[in-house]
């Protein structure tokens, strides 16, 4: 087995170069949660891994026209103490904080739960219900890239060799807007989601939804939005018969897996059931009375 | 290879490293602290967690050379001058420990809870070592411990 290079560069540029100039397998590393697992189980054998967290702009947390961009590389736990990011986009937060334990949750970052592309990704469906939009920076530029196109099936990604995501724009929110996340696990703590579920929706004066957007979770190959989820709730006043329709909905959106966490048909289920309570989290923290 | 240095238990240490060395395997293999212990591959036990610059981190989540020029703190840190530490003593004292494999992580995430959060409730300590698994204690042994430092009464 060759020996593993390890950087640290402290700017953009420099992280894109070394990764795009490596020879053989090359790794971008942020908490290392899930690269540094992959590399003992010699799921991957990397011949060069640029340790991101010495660069400022993927550790840093700032407003941005009514939003907030935040770092790839800044941790769970930082995210977490952010009065700003937890009060405009309370289910990504706690999507986030969601991830692991306490020392899980010191390493962890958004752009590698992100890059690391598992269809059970927590902070995912949560971001792609925000809308949230990821800034990659690569040999040929940067550009913007909404987070649903980053991952492309499990474990793979859109970015090309030297490509990092160095932000997340979590957008500014109109007002009576709420979102949330939750997700099922067979034990209370440090599992895999079986099912993740993201709602953002905005309420109008009169208490009728006039947006919403449904993400998924672990139910498909990829996480995924689910348009006629959220086309049940917009122009209701979430009722039971809209709260049918998105569970119904949601389920018929699944194409699950069967494994030792849930059968299928169990994953469906919950699927609905999940929408449905998230949706009305949201439509709390939108407001509604 | 790459070298690394970073202050352990107060002196400070050095060594040659392969670029994939965990932080784990430098202060087991190569300064020879073995308090911190190994329990699983997958980062989820928690029995190898020690401080980096003050806060506790999984040691097997983190390469070595991550680690150059922090100030690291493994379980043999905590006694001073032959006195073992409140949260040591208290760990003793409550029976937190039965075959002791996991008690190094569990004692260096407690200590870390209480610098973060001086009196935690029952509920907040069980939260805090969600990431810290024990095969013998069923727990109960180990929040009495850490509850009696935080009341004062340690061991
Ligand atoms: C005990 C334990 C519990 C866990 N629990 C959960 C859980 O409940 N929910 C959950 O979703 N996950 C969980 N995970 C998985 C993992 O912690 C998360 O996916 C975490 O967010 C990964 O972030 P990281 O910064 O550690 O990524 P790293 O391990 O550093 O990187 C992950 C992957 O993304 C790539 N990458 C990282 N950052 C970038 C970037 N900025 N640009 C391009 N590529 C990048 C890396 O090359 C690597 O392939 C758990 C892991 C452990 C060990
Ligand atoms: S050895 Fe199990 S968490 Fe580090
Ligand atoms: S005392 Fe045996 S694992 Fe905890």
């Amino acid at each position: 087995m060759n020996d593993m290079r390890y950087e640290a560069p402290d700017t953009i540029d420099g992280a894109v170069a070394l990764l795009a100039g490596g020879r053989g397998e090359v790794r971008a590393l942020a908490g290392g949660t899930d690269l540094l697992v992959q590399l003992r189980a010699e799921m991957i054998a990397p011949e060069l891994v640029v340790d991101l967290k010495r660069i400022p702009e993927l550790r840093s947390i700032a407003a941005e026209d009514g939003g907030f961009r935040v770092g790839a590389a800044v941790s769970g736990a930082e995210l977490g103490e952010h009065p700003g990011v937890k009060a405009l986009w309370p289910g990504v937060v706690e999507a986030v904080e969601l991830i692991g334990s306490t020392q899980i949750q010191g390493r962890a970052s958004l752009g590698g739960n992100l890059c690391n592309a598992s269809p059970a990704a927590d902070s995912v469906p949560a971001m792609i219900a925000a809308r949230a939009v990821a800034r990659v920076a690569g040999p040929a530029g940067t550009r913007e890239v909404p987070v649903e196109e980053i991952a492309i099936g499990p474990g793979k990604t859109s970015l090309a060799k030297g490509e990092i995501v160095v932000s997340v724009l979590l957008p500014a929110r109109p007002a009576r807007s709420g979102d949330a996340y939750l997700r099922f696990i067979p034990r209370t703590e440090m599992d895999i989601a079986v099912v993740g579920a993201g709602v953002s929706l905005t309420l109008d004066e009169s208490g009728v939804c006039s947006a919403a957007r449904v993400a998924l979770g672990a139910v498909a190959a990829l996480a995924m939005l689910v348009p006629e989820a959220a086309a049940a709730l917009v122009g209701t006043t979430l009722d039971e018969a809209a709260l049918e329709r998105l569970a119904a909905a949601a389920s018929g959106a699944c194409r699950p897996i069967d494994d030792k966490r849930g059968t299928k048909e169990y994953r469906i289920k919950v699927a609905g059931v999940l929408a449905r309570r998230a949706a009305l989290i949201a439509a709390e923290r939108a407001g509604r009375s | 290879m790459p070298t690394v240095s970073m202050t352990v238990n107060g002196r400070s240490a050095a060594g040659e490293v392969e670029g994939r060395t965990l932080l784990v395997e430098f202060l087991r293999e190569h300064l020879r602290l073995t308090g911190t212990h190994v329990g699983c591959d997958t980062s989820q036990c928690g029995a190898c967690v020690v401080h980096v610059n003050g806060k506790s981190v999984k040691s097997c989540t983190l390469l070595a050379v991550q680690a150059e020029g922090a100030e690291v703190t493994t379980i043999e840190g905590l006694a001073q001058n032959g006195e073992l530490h409140p949260m040591q003593a208290a760990f003793k004292e409550h029976h937190g420990l039965q075959c002791g494999f996991c008690t190094p992580g569990m004692v260096m995430s407690a200590v870390d809870l209480l610098n973060t959060n001086a009196h935690p409730s029952e509920t907040e300590i069980r939260d805090w070592l969600e990431g810290n698994i024990c095969r013998c204690t069923g727990y109960h042994n180990i929040v009495k411990a850490i509850q009696a430092v935080a009341q004062g009464q340690g061991g």
